[in-house]
């Protein structure tokens, strides 16, 4: 989806602002979400979570950029929760289980549930290979997408043939196809030129990975 | 992103709603009191908050005090394993990791070209793989070419070997800016490339997570691979600085 998080190439963000010894969590709730989220995981077996970046990207963009990113989490986590109907927002609201209510049950995996995001030991034809010359196809899905903005409709030469992965694009409901889509990815550069015109610098290139379905032959 | 309002609500507008109001509402009622967490107050509780809250600002870290403890008396959490994953990042993973896998192909070049041949399985050997690190390109800093990895689109980061990223990595500014005017982003960093070098930013857009090998600093020659593991940032690796030398080192000296 074309929205705020895809950020790249954008100008008006300020200066970078490093911290100095920076702990890992500034407070200790943003250690809690952390933990939370990935404890929470198994509890989307089976319940058709929308996917977690999909519902992250959700967040409207005055917003998004409002939240910290642990915020952003705990909204995503909360979501997901909601939606699937895990806890309810009188729970939320309350820290304390609504009276009566049942516990909730783990699933099984459902068979036509999110795959997962690792390389696949399959066997699927390559399109391209390295040093081919390629163009970013200029997708612009509902749902979420790895294929970021700034490349599409550019051109770039296919540098690595990374393997077979399981497509990571949502529908506009935020659900990955259940046939996974494997495919290779590739890492390819694109000259900066190309990317951003005479303001890219002349021996700058930017590398991105990209599913075989963002690309056609250039 | 908005759509027609004459759209019937379906599954992905409800979602939208929720995320919204996740947001909203989610002020705490009197959970407060009872922190220190017993299972005392399991009869009574949730029934004597007041409802009057929703005009004030939530507060997010007892939102996500309410988040925890209702799941772990729903049975779905348990705060002992939240305490442990909050360790292994506070305290286990980090870029010492990441340093590791640096010190050892500096010093043994066998390494070094099966590190860069082979991320994954390079530093699979160290143990370092897991993740968020599962599938690893290393990429090697010369003379000539610098590197510098960024994620556009969200945060992603090497975990096992780096940790879990600072807060500039996942800011706006940071993700915006490393693709379209890197040497501008590196000078920041007070990390100023001669011309001649050329820039290679990475965007880690699939599931493929990368780590900088930077250059061995001048006047490490008479260095362990323990000592030279201690220099090494996690700036470094990620490639917003170079390694340098340590003072009291001796700069094209015998050392």
């Amino acid at each position: 989806m074309n929205t705020i998080h895809d950020m790249g190439g954008m100008d008006g963000f300020g200066p970078i602002e490093p911290e100095e010894n920076e702990p890992v969590f500034h407070h200790r709730w943003e250690g809690r979400v952390y933990a939370l989220t990935r404890a929470v995981g198994r509890w989307g077996r089976g319940r058709e979570w929308p996917n977690f970046r999909y519902t992250l990207e959700s967040i409207p963009p005055a917003e998004y950029l409002s939240m910290s990113y642990y915020e952003r989490w705990f909204r995503m986590m909360t979501t997901r929760l909601l939606v699937s109907g895990l806890i309810s927002e009188t729970e939320l609201e309350t820290g304390y289980p609504d009276a009566g209510a049942p516990p909730p049950e783990l699933l099984p995996a459902s068979n036509t549930g999110a795959p997962g995001a690792g390389l696949l030991d399959m066997d699927v034809p390559a399109r391209f290979g390295p040093n081919d010359r390629v163009r970013a196809r200029n997708l612009h899905p509902r749902g979420h997408t790895r294929q970021p903005r700034y490349v599409r409709g550019r051109r770039g030469t296919v540098v690595e043939d990374y393997g077979v992965y399981a497509l990571q694009d949502t529908d506009e409901d935020g659900r990955r196809p259940s046939d996974r889509r494997p495919q290779h990815v590739y890492s390819v550069r694109f000259e900066a030129r190309e990317l951003w015109g005479e303001r890219g610098g002349a021996r700058e290139a930017v590398y991105a990975d990209l599913w075989e379905d963002y690309l056609e032959p250039a | 992103m908005d759509e027609s309002e004459g759209r019937p609500v379906d599954r992905r507008g409800f979602i939208r709603d929720a995320a919204v109001g996740a947001a909203a509402f989610a002020a705490p009622g009197k959970l407060m009191a009872d922190e220190t967490e017993s299972h005392s107050h399991s009869h009574e509780h949730g029934h004597d908050h007041d409802h009057d809250h929703q005009d004030v600002p939530p507060d997010i870290a007892l939102r996500v005090r309410a988040l925890e403890s209702v799941l772990v008396e729903k049975g779905m959490v348990d705060s002992a394993a939240l305490d442990e994953i909050v360790d292994t990042y506070e305290n286990r993973v980090g870029p010492r990791n990441g340093a590791e896998v640096v010190a050892k192909a500096w010093v043994d070049s066998a390494y070094r070209e099966r590190l860069l041949a082979d991320g994954t399985a390079a530093i699979g050997e160290l143990g370092h793989l897991g993740g968020q690190g599962e599938h690893m390109k290393v990429v090697a800093n010369t003379p000539a070419v610098h590197n510098l990895v960024v994620c556009t689109l969200c945060s992603c980061y090497p975990w096992p070997t780096l940790g879990l990223p600072p807060v500039w990595y996942k800011s706006a500014p940071f993700r915006a800016r490393a693709v379209i005017e890197p040497r501008d982003v590196l000078s920041e960093f007070g990390l100023d490339l001669p011309e001649d070098v050329e820039v290679r930013v990475w965007d880690s857009t699939a599931e493929i997570r990368y780590l900088v090998l930077p250059e061995r600093p001048a006047g490490t020659e008479g260095m362990t691979e323990e000592e030279l593991a201690e220099i090494v940032t996690r700036d470094s690796m990620i490639g917003v600085a170079r390694v340098e030398t340590p003072s009291g080192a001796n700069p094209g000296g015998d050392a």
